[in-house]
């Protein structure tokens, strides 16, 4: 009953957040600086797990390669398309549901209780869009660009662990790497990214809207935007890859 | 002039205001007091429109504001400015940002107008030079006049204060009261203030409302408290003078 009457809430601040802003400067403002806060602090974090996923996966493929009767060049194609299907919009959605959905939930449960969204209510400006709308379009702009941003590097990372480990020859695995591409798999992955990018954004700012009370309360609002942002993330991948993959 | 009447508000069945009404006048102060709990909160909460009574009416100078459509309603909350407890500047905003804040969203006025109201703005709350800072790198009674400023930056109608005074020394806690009595005779304004502030309900109000345990205890002129009857209302006094 707890979860139903949550989801109720949830639908509910939905609908009342997503709609036309109600002035378009001051919403650009906001989404310039979401965008940058979202997409360029991220940069890094989102490198070296890029990176080093790339490479363990490189290392983890080609232990199970060894000795079968597959050729070690296709490690190059089975670790590209686990990257950019699976590593990249999963991991790196899971680590934006950390560092951005906790950061939107804290920072508008803080609002919640220092009382700034009463103040945006009483003023007559609809408090939930003002606040949720220039987050959620920067990131469902940006996350999708760390998304494509991770698929590089990761790749590279693979090329990189090749280079160091001598698993295969590194043409051996860049050949694996241009085998057969389906431009599917990008689509599937920036579906993925998008709706991972609109459940983490909107899951966290619920959060931190319904928070009351004080300073432990908005740790608590957060930490539970976390959880059932990455909850949520698992929930969707599976649904679909379901949908996309064998359809 | 604000009008309730009959208000009733319970929340998971506790009722909190019990047929509760009052009127409040334009361009005087009028106070609320009472106890903690005593439902001052819910009731400025009520008709400031962040909370939605049982029943009962509120009507903002004829304009009955329960039964109004979501457009007429924003536009009597731009008639309101409020001053919060803990002031309720954005932390994300500059102290010139934070007055331009509603003019920038409900007029359409050039840089120019806006930066000319906000200036005239802070410098009536006696604020110069503070344009650049943030919410963060301000005093407390700073934060409230800057609140002030940012409450009358669009010349609102009704202006609602709750516990003006918490948390300020008493010589800034006067400075601000001097605020809003002159704000409130300069704008003729309806200026209602929540507060325990014993000795600033001496000094500004023209009008006064006890709130005991949710009912419109007591309502009248600040001459005539001490004359009343009611146990209640001379105890709080007491309690609050020592």
């Amino acid at each position: 009953m707890k979860y139903l009457s949550q989801f109720g809430h949830y639908i509910l601040f939905l609908k009342k957040s997503i709609g036309k802003p109600e002035k378009f400067n001051i919403f650009w403002e906001l989404f310039v600086r979401d965008l940058y806060k979202m997409g360029n602090d991220s940069f890094g974090i989102v490198s070296i797990i890029s990176i080093f996923i790339g490479a363990v996966a490189v290392i983890q493929i080609g232990y199970q390669l060894v000795g079968s009767l597959v050729p070690m060049y296709v490690l190059g194609r089975i670790v590209r398309d686990s990257n950019i299907l699976e590593f990249s919009p999963t991991i790196t959605a899971l680590v934006m549901a950390g560092k951005i959905g906790g950061n939107i939930a804290s920072e508008i449960g803080t609002m919640k209780v220092s009382e700034q969204i009463d103040a945006l209510e009483i003023m007559g400006v609809n408090a939930s869009r003002y606040v949720v709308l220039p987050k959620l379009v920067a990131s469902l702009i940006a996350i999708p660009a760390l998304v494509i941003y991770s698929m590089f590097l990761s790749n590279l990372g693979g090329i990189i662990s090749v280079s160091l480990s001598g698993i295969v020859t590194v043409d051996g695995y860049l050949t694996g790497l241009r085998m057969d591409f389906d431009g599917f798999s990008i689509t599937y992955a920036l579906t993925k990214a998008v709706t991972f990018a609109f459940l983490i954004t909107t899951i966290s700012a619920s959060h931190g809207y319904r928070t009351e009370g004080g300073a432990l309360e908005v740790g608590w609002a957060s930490t539970r935007a976390v959880v059932q942002s990455c909850i949520a993330i698992i929930f969707f991948d599976f649904i679909l890859t379901q949908i996309m993959l064998y359809k | 002039m604000i009008e309730l009447q009959h208000l009733n508000k319970s929340f998971d069945g506790r009722q909190v205001l019990f047929d509760l009404s009052a009127k409040f006048e334009k361009g005087k102060c009028s106070f609320v007091i009472g106890a903690s709990g005593s439902g001052k909160s819910v009731l400025m909460k009520t008709m400031v429109g962040l909370v939605e009574p049982d029943s009962g009416s509120l009507s903002f100078d004829g304009r009955d504001f329960l039964k109004l459509g979501y457009q007429e309603k924003k536009e009597v909350r731009q008639e309101i400015g409020m001053l919060f407890q803990g002031a309720a500047l954005f932390d994300s905003l500059s102290v010139e940002e934070n007055v331009a804040f509603p003019l920038r969203m409900f007029t359409n006025w050039t840089k120019e107008q806006i930066l000319e109201r906000v200036n005239f703005c802070l410098k009536r709350v006696k604020l110069e030079n503070v344009n650049a800072l943030y919410p963060s790198n301000i005093s407390g009674g700073m934060k409230k006049r800057v609140g002030i400023a940012r409450a009358i930056a669009l010349n609102p109608k009704y202006l609602f204060c709750d516990e003006p005074n918490s948390g300020l020394d008493p010589v800034t806690s006067r400075v601000i009261d001097e605020l809003i009595t002159e704000i409130t005779q300069e704008y003729q304004i309806t200026t209602i203030i929540n507060s325990h502030d014993i000795k600033s309900v001496f000094d500004m109000s023209d009008h006064i409302l006890f709130i005991y345990q949710g009912k419109g205890w007591w309502s009248g002129h600040k001459e005539d408290i001490r004359k009343t009857g009611s146990k209640e209302l001379l105890d709080f006094i007491k309690a609050s003078e020592f």
